[in-house]
């Protein structure tokens, strides 16, 4: 039972975007390896990831009839 | 031995289906409950994509789940992500679900539960999800393209910039009659007016603090709104029952429309994470959990439908809307059975975050599905009600009378008995002065969860969900029309800086003043009309919307059947191609009979005609005759309109047919843009999720 509850509320914090930042760090740590390690361009800090997200997330048609 | 237990069971829900359906069809004059809806629309559904999208999937669309997708070649941990097919189901039904299957089965309800009823299912399952589903593949296939993109390259630059100009004026006329609908909910009701008010500021607190005071903490923030939103329905009676208060909240249709447009330019100028960011936070959860919860009740509750399976109405004659019911059933159910809108999610959005192509039957036929299923809980809201009450909400008051006498008689005098009595006590019951002539779709609703929601969840708070209903629509109109309005400044913007290349500059502000305000004076002025219309305006723009929303439905099943040609697969092209020509069909008779129609209450034409021999006459009263001018010249621009309408969708489908032929005649056509073969790598280490 824990465990439903587990999965729905993973579910619940991706589907709001709750965890972005999270997945963005995990992009990070997977694709921009040789980034972290020249120090060249950190990760952004999570308020300026989440202005990036949210303005790129409304730039198109986003809602229907 | 399973497997003949699982053909088994897939007998059972066909025979189940086909008797609910049949039972649907075949009654006749006796109440019927509505659980035969919501049991011939899980069969229907079960079967079509058991069976057809499974086909269509496997060879026709031929969808390969060893191919990367533009989600994992072009990952780059924003836009492009390749994600669990149950978010991306998530993301795209909330994307595609708006008010339209709320609003069009509400209006389509005049004919009767069947007509509407049977269209919203084999509509979807045979045209809507195709669509979608077909669309969603093919922008898949093309590095995630836009539906306009994906016409130009695969058509020709005619079928493209007619793609655009059909998407910028389904916007414009979109958004003109979901405001009307909003204006015909807070009329004179201080307690609707204050909680749809209310939205703004919740919606901005809630946009700082995820801005600012948490950044990132969408969950936290949207709680917080949808506690706020929760009380502002509560406050809402303290408003209506306040002396002085509530006059504050007590307006006119007319300037409620102009607060809607001054609403409108805010919102399409102010940031994004201020208003509309927040707001729409705030209607998802609403809509997702609002849709939960009907479907809970009604199965609880099982209520009878009461109106008749066919009215007398579908000779034409209605109130609500004029027109028979070939074609104009079909084009007022758009979404819910077939909305070219939801192409544009479709390509482009979703595709962003599609990991692998199996699941796109599930996202793009399914997602579809799930639409049309709540479009079939609008039909049964809207059918449970007294068949008098509903008229006496929906009829405007140009049609039946402004006094409660002269309406409640005409609409007894129709066969469905209604009584001044009962509907005073139903507004008293909903928290209303009235309920009359509050066309659109939304009030009726209202009324028809409320009384569900009442039934099943307790009697004592009638009032607090006919409110709670009117915010849940009103929220996620309000949604549509600033997103609306923000894509139709983008859209301008961009057209704009073709001619003057600092226009198209989306962060300069003169531009964006300038564009902004010319798309909000474009739905601001349909919207003006509509509510200045004492017939309702809803009668002339829900049509409109229809037609405009058929024609982008038709244009991406265009763009589907030329590429089907194009790749060979002639002999499968009738399953985008048959949608597509019952689409023509309907639009192209609608259209016609909207412009040449005799009748005044079909014809544009002809009601201005009329009205222009009255005014001449003199036999028009002094209100009247002081705004016929402007209704007469509206009624010409809508003619024209939708002539522009049909010759576009026809000069789309000539453009389409030609590439076909062209390609079948062994002539050179443009090269199919399909990115290449790569294989896919999520495959054995999808397990991060």
């Amino acid at each position: 039972m824990s465990g439903k509850i587990k999965t729905f509320w993973r579910l619940l914090r991706r589907l709001s975007g709750d965890d972005a930042y999270e997945q963005y760090l995990k992009h990070y740590a997977r694709h921009h390896q040789a980034d972290a390690e020249l120090e060249c361009h950190p990760p952004l800090s999570k308020a300026d990831f989440f202005k990036q997200w949210q303005d790129e997330k409304w730039n198109g048609i986003k809602r229907c009839c | 031995m399973n497997k003949l237990l699982k053909n088994a069971i897939w007998i059972l829900i066909a025979v189940l289906g086909a008797s609910a359906v049949s039972g649907i069809a075949l009654n006749r004059g006796e109440n019927i409950s509505a659980l035969w809806f919501i049991t011939a629309a899980l069969c229907v559904y079960a079967i079509a994509y058991r069976f057809y999208a499974a086909w269509i999937a496997a060879t026709v669309l031929v969808v390969d789940d060893s191919r990367a997708t533009p989600a994992e070649r072009l990952d780059n941990g924003r836009d492009f992500v390749p994600t669990n097919k149950w978010i991306v189901f998530g993301h795209h039904f909330a994307a595609i679900a708006g008010p339209g299957p709320l609003v069009g089965p509400t209006l389509a309800a005049q004919f009767g539960f069947l007509p509407g009823t049977l269209w919203i299912l084999f509509g979807a399952v045979l045209g809507g999800c195709v669509q979608d589903m077909t669309t969603l593949f093919l922008s898949t296939r093309r590095d995630a393209k836009s539906l306009g993109q994906m016409t130009r390259d695969e058509l020709g630059p005619l079928g493209g910039t007619a793609a655009l100009i059909g998407t910028f004026a389904i916007m414009i006329i979109l958004i003109a009659v979901l405001g009307l609908v909003v204006v015909n909910a807070m009329k004179h009701s201080p307690w609707a007016t204050f909680t749809v008010s209310a939205t703004i500021p919740i919606a901005m607190i809630v946009g700082v603090y995820m801005r600012y005071f948490r950044p990132g903490q969408v969950l936290e923030a949207s709680a917080l709104g949808v506690i706020l939103l929760l009380l502002s329905v509560a406050g809402g009676r303290f408003i209506d029952d306040h002396e002085t208060l509530r006059i504050v909240f007590d307006h006119e249709g007319l300037i409620l429309a102009w607060c809607v447009m001054a609403y409108g330019f805010a919102a399409a100028i102010l940031p994004v994470w201020l208003l509309l960011a927040p707001r729409d936070y705030l209607s998802t959860y609403m809509k997702l959990g609002t849709i939960t919860l009907l479907a809970v009740a009604i199965i609880m509750l099982q209520p009878d439908v009461k109106m008749p399976a066919v009215t007398q109405f579908i000779d034409g004659t209605g109130p609500i809307f004029g027109g028979k019911l070939f074609p104009f059933v079909f084009i007022t159910i758009a979404c819910g059975a077939i909305s070219g809108f939801h192409a544009l999610i479709a390509s482009g959005t979703t595709p962003k975050l599609l990991s692998n192509e199996r699941d796109i039957r599930m996202i793009g036929y399914g997602g579809m599905i799930l639409e049309s299923f709540v479009a079939i809980m609008a039909m049964i809201a809207a059918t449970v009600l007294d068949p008098g009450v509903f008229f006496a909400i929906n009829s405007p008051a140009g049609v039946v009378g402004a006094e409660a006498i002269e309406a409640v008689a005409k609409i007894s005098s129709w066969g469905y008995p209604v009584t001044v009595e009962q509907m005073q006590n139903l507004a008293r019951q909903m928290g209303e002065a009235t309920l009359f002539a509050r066309t659109g779709g939304a009030p009726s609703l209202a009324v028809g969860m409320a009384s569900i929601f009442g039934s099943a969840f307790g009697e004592g708070m009638l009032a607090l969900w006919y409110h709670f209903a009117i915010m849940f629509e009103a929220i996620f109109i309000l949604t549509t029309l600033d997103a609306g309005t923000r894509v139709g400044r983008f859209m301008l913007q961009d057209m704009l800086g073709n001619i003057w290349p600092k226009m198209g500059e989306t962060s300069w502000t003169p531009s964006v003043i300038l564009t902004s305000a010319l798309v909000v004076s474009g739905w601001g002025y349909f919207l003006y009309i509509g509510v200045i219309d004492p017939n309702g305006g809803v009668n002339i723009l829900w049509p409109l919307f229809g037609i405009a929303n058929q024609m982008l439905a038709a244009i991406a099943l265009c763009v589907a059947t030329g590429i089907l040609v194009k790749s060979g697969k002639l002999k499968y092209a009738w399953v985008t191609g048959l949608p597509l020509m019952w689409l023509v069909t309907i639009t192209t008779t609608a259209a016609w009979q909207k412009i040449a129609s005799e009748d005044i209450r079909i014809g544009f034409f002809a009601a201005a005609n009329d009205l222009t021999d009255k005014l001449a006459a003199g036999v028009l009263p002094p209100a009247k005759a002081a705004i016929a001018p402007q209704l007469i010249f509206n009624l010409h621009l809508d003619a024209w309109l939708t002539l522009f309408f049909v010759s576009l969708l026809w000069l789309i489908v000539f453009d389409m047919l030609h590439v076909c032929v062209r390609y079948l005649s062994g002539k050179p056509v443009l090269p199919l843009t399909e990115s290449p073969h790569m294989p896919s790598r999520l495959v054995e280490d999808w397990v991060r999720d």
